[in-house]
């Protein structure tokens, strides 16, 4: 290399290079360390404050604590819906040594499904290794069961929890409701940082409508966690952070408790009507008509609310919705079907006060009516011949024919008001949610509700079909049963309750609610009410009554009206035969009524679907909740 | 007869060598710093462990190897450093490309060599080794160095920074080029930066650097959780063994790269100030050696790693501060780890000997 050649090496030159170089360092070194204390300055003096508030607020996790859900009870203080101790197998991934080994374990001792081996397995590694994972639910037995082996099965452990309960099961499905996971729709309606530590909400029924009062509040504890968020259980920590001020850091309390319910329900009168309706498809509302208290409210089939509450299976649920009896529907509320005879009681209070017709004015019943220059035919609806009758004969044997010719006298304006003062065509109010309008149909209303213009027109012939609650008139059964508890004051209206009052769980003291007064029927006189009434006695008492053979023999005074609701239209010609028509096209069996007649403590509404004549098969429905009613010994209207 | 003596006797220098410890040498300004930092930061790896004495007793064990590098080192006269350096530098090569060559095989990021009976990363071997090389390379040569010896100086950083970055072990490559590169400034050149080998998340991390808050849960995580530890630690700190921080394992890697911010939080500004005196001081005796070295050799070594020192500690203490982007470089002397502890001090053990086995130009 020649240029190295011509270099020589200049010791001194170098080291003095060398030098310069060792000082400039240095002095970069120092600059360099400048820099750094200046950050360190910058760090712990300048920002010290806002690194202790993070530093804190690391160190420190709220954990929320759920509140015990309030008790439900009837109105003489029976539980409807309780929190009972539950038991949850849970597997702590870090602690089990042969996962699958365990599962199967745990399987063979009937604890866990085998069906979900592999999603429970995946559950677990999913989940951090301290992390707590629920396997299934146990019953008091089996996690009797696994409590004996639990040394057998290390990072396998039970968990305890209140979950909720209904003792009556399937008798206080559809008006209690269930509570369920909550859902992100459910997340919609509630405070999401007071439900941080709830796992379920009320998702129907009186579960629902007074989640907040049943739900309580939230409490928090301190807890010391590590980054990865186990928590370390440090009491002298925890104390720390209960006496440090640290900004946005509440201070731990305990969640308050739910306020207990008392419902306006029954019990008694509920499992009767229950019992009363059976296997059938139907409904039966009972209302207290001094207070609009609703005494019972029950709608079959019905399902286990207990099932919901225990977390359903996808499988169970699908079932459940897809069952063409509709068990999950809350008839009482959300069944729509036409009155039938039982709307000729408020047709006739409205004939009598809008003096359409004299009381003792007799029609000539043929068993069939033809409205003027029309063929077509109006059945008697159970068939027969009346012959002459006056009003009160045509509530007692309940005669089509002389309701067609009174609706064509009123005419459909007259009809419908008569039928809304009473509260029909409109949602009741009830505070638990789904309920149904129904229809009072008008002219107006039908045009409103087709679109075609040929459609449009209103027909004389409806104006005669609502005359007997057919055609277009839709009604609920807790419509029915407030009409007749309205019927039952002459006139004094109240929205149906079920709350009775909200107990604090801790004080005992007890909130009641005030009834809630409705618009009075006024139009009617003493008279024509009390002509109405002797009539709705006439059908329970007289010898053609059609309720007569129902209410044989009761120690009380029934007035009451039977109906009968055609599902399928007959042929002109044909006899309306129930043998030879499809079950689910038979008519619905209707009936109202309250009692005593004289002083009516209790009024009623009952159908039971598809079961033909409202007077056999729906009016020994509402006995046997009447005797249920007037049998209870010491029986205590638990008075507001 | 001492050990020394007969183990060593045969490498004695010529010259006269500095007096006492039965003709050991020893530099007792070296050691005694090196023995205050290693104690501090046994203090605080005993928190950062969370009193785990087992784990602090394999640290001890690292130390004690350490320092036997350190006291062997110190006794071995520069020129047979010389003299080594080529066979260390293409050892340390040739490891690189084995370590390669197996990593291509296993899959995956391979740093380490099994020996059968311990693991060797040939990659703490090139720290050495490198600016040996570059300081042998100059070493007869004239200074400041020509264009083509800056050339060749670089390929002899850049060469085996490159292989180790590939592994990928970015901080390793970046003390390595640190360390070659310290020492061509020191002769008189310049440095290249040779940024872009660096992989794509290597580069994300740097240019993280930019805005470490941006992204809480990634990698800027670490940052600041490490800046919430010394912050929170304030000026007098939150007294040892009570830093919230490391001991609810909110900050990561805080027996490793992360134990300054330990010590920020346990023992505040006072603390660390006192430890980065230390360090300065270890770094300004390492200067010192260096400036009184007698050739390029030494000189250029002995400034390359006393720089070197400075840039780890620089590097670490800036990345866990939020100052530099996060990269894997430990605090010499203090963070948990075994093959960088035991590196470090069989470079102050060359140190020593560069000082210790100068030949006296007057009695």
């Amino acid at each position: 290399m020649p240029l190295q050649s011509t270099r020589l090496k200049d010791h001194w030159q170098e080291q003095q290079l060398f030098f310069t170089r060792v000082i400039a360092a240095a002095v970069i070194i120092v600059l360099l360390s400048g820099v750094l204390v200046a950050r360190l300055v910058v760090l712990q003096v300048v920002e010290y404050e806002r690194f202790v508030e993070l530093s804190q607020g690391n160190r420190f996790r709220l954990e929320p604590l759920p509140p015990t859900r309030g008790i439900i009870y009837d109105r003489n203080g029976l539980v409807i819906a309780e929190n009972l101790p539950s038991w949850e197998l849970v597997a702590i991934a870090e602690e089990i040594d042969n996962l699958d080994a365990t599962l199967k374990q745990l399987e063979a001792l009937g604890l866990v499904d085998p069906g979900e081996h592999k999603t429970l397995r995946d559950l677990v590694r999913g989940h951090r290794g301290f992390e707590r994972v629920k396997l299934s639910n146990l019953t008091e037995e089996q996690a009797a069961k696994f409590a004996v082996r639990r040394h057998r099965f290390p990072g396998v452990d039970i968990e305890e929890a209140l979950a909720r309960h209904y003792p009556f099961a399937e008798a206080t499905a559809q008006a209690v409701g269930y509570v369920g996971s909550i859902s992100l729709q459910d997340l919609e309606r509630i405070d999401r940082s007071d439900y941080a530590a709830t796992s379920h909400i009320g998702k129907t029924g009186i579960e629902r409508a007074f989640e907040a009062d049943l739900h309580g509040h939230v409490g928090f504890r301190h807890q010391v966690v590590n980054a990865q968020g186990r928590v370390l259980s440090d009491p002298a920590a925890e104390k720390e952070a209960e006496a440090s001020d640290i900004p946005g850091m509440p201070k731990s309390k305990r969640p308050s408790q739910g306020n207990n319910v008392y419902l306006s329900i029954d019990m008694r009168l509920q499992l009767a009507a229950q019992a009363a309706l059976g296997e059938s498809r139907g409904a039966v509302v009972a209302i207290d008509p001094r207070n609009g208290d609703v005494l019972a409210l029950v709608s079959t089939p019905a399902f286990d609310p207990n099932r919901f509450a225990e977390g359903i299976s996808k499988a169970d649920y699908n079932a459940l919705t897809n069952d063409q009896d509709k068990p999950l529907i809350n008839r009482a509320l959300q069944g729509i079907y036409p009155p039938g005879s039982t709307v000729k009681p408020f047709i006739a209070l409205t004939a009598l006060q809008s003096e359409s017709i004299a009381p003792d004015k007799e029609l000539y019943c043929t068993g069939e009516y033809h409205l003027p220059n029309q063929t077509h035919k109006y059945r008697e609806g159970k068939g027969g011949v009346h012959g002459n009758v006056n009003l009160h004969d045509a509530i007692v044997r309940s005669c089509d024919v002389y309701f067609y010719q009174l609706a064509l006298t009123m005419g459909i304006d007259s009809l419908a008001n008569g039928l809304k003062v009473f509260g029909f065509g409109a949602p009741t109010g009830i505070e638990i949610s789904g309920e149904q309008s129904g229809v009072v149909p008008t002219p107006a209303w039908k045009k409103k509700q087709f679109s075609k213009a040929e459609d449009q027109g209103w027909y004389l012939g409806e104006t005669v079909n609502v005359g007997v609650g057919q055609g277009y008139v839709l009604v609920t059964p807790i419509q029915l049963a407030n009409a007749a508890a309205t019927m039952a004051t002459r006139g004094d209206r109240f929205k149906p309750r079920l709350l009775l009052g909200t107990e604090d769980p801790i004080t005992r003291e007890t909130a009641w609610s005030e009834p809630v007064a409705l618009p009075r029927v006024d139009g009617p006189s003493d008279a024509e009410w009390q002509f109405v009434h002797d009539a709705m006695v006439g059908v329970t008492a007289d010898l053609h009554g059609t309720a007569r053979a129902a209410m044989q023999g009761a120690t009380y005074k029934v007035a009451g009206k039977t109906g009968t609701a055609q599902v399928f239209t007959v042929g002109q010609d044909e006899k309306y035969r129930e043998a030879d028509v499809d079950e689910r096209l038979r008519d619905h069996g209707l009936f109202i009524a309250f009692a005593p007649a004289d002083a009516p403590r209790i009024a009623l509404a009952v159908i039971v679907e598809n079961a033909g004549f409202g007077a056999s098969a729906a009016a020994p429905v509402a006995r046997k909740v009447f005797d249920a009613y007037f049998a209870a010994e010491g029986y205590v209207a638990r008075e507001p | 007869m001492s050990l020394a003596s007969l183990e060593w006797g045969r490498m004695r220098p010529t010259g006269r060598r500095m007096p006492g410890f039965g003709g050991l040498v020893i530099d007792m300004p070296l050691l005694v710093l090196v023995l205050l930092i290693a104690s501090v930061g046994f203090v605080v790896l005993y928190s950062a462990l969370g009193a785990n004495t087992s784990l602090l007793l394999r640290q001890g064990l690292r130390f004690a190897v350490g320092l036997t590098a350190f006291f062997a080192f110190s006794q071995v006269p520069p020129r047979y450093l010389r003299i080594w350096t080529p066979w260390a530098f293409f050892l340390g090569i040739a490891l690189l490309l084995a370590v390669a060559i197996e990593g291509e095989i296993g899959k995956g990021a391979q740093r380490w060599l099994d020996l059968g009976i311990v693991t060797f990363q040939p990659s703490e071997l090139m720290k050495l080794a490198v600016p040996m090389m570059v300081a042998w390379f100059m070493h007869d040569r004239p200074l400041p160095p020509t264009f083509l010896q800056i050339v060749t100086t670089t390929l002899i950083v850049v060469v085996p920074a490159v292989m180790i970055a590939e592994q990928p072990d970015l901080g390793t490559a970046m003390l390595v080029i640190a360390a070659g590169g310290l020492a061509i400034l020191l002769a008189g050149g310049a440095v290249p930066v040779l940024w872009h080998y660096m992989r794509d998340y290597q580069r994300a991390r740097v240019f993280m650097f930019l805005n470490p808050e941006s992204d809480p849960l990634g990698a800027g995580y670490n940052t600041i959780q490490a800046k919430i530890a010394i912050g929170s630690g304030g000026l007098f700190g939150k007294g040892w063994m009570n830093g919230t921080q490391a001991h609810l394992e909110f900050l990561p890697e805080r027996q490793t790269d992360f134990i300054f911010a330990v010590m920020g939080e346990e023992f505040g500004l006072l603390g660390l100030l006192l430890l980065l005196t230390l360090y300065l001081a270890l770094v300004g005796r390492g200067l010192w050696i260096a400036a009184h070295a007698q050739d390029t050799f030494t000189r250029l070594l002995a400034g390359a790693l006393s720089l070197t020192f400075f840039f780890y500690v620089f590097v670490n203490a800036g990345m866990v501060s939020g100052l530099l982007p996060i990269v894997g470089v430990p605090l010499p002397l203090v963070s948990a780890g075994g093959t960088s502890m035991v590196t470090l001090l069989a470079g102050f053990g060359m140190l020593a000997a560069i000082h210790g086995h100068r030949k006296l130009l007057a009695p």
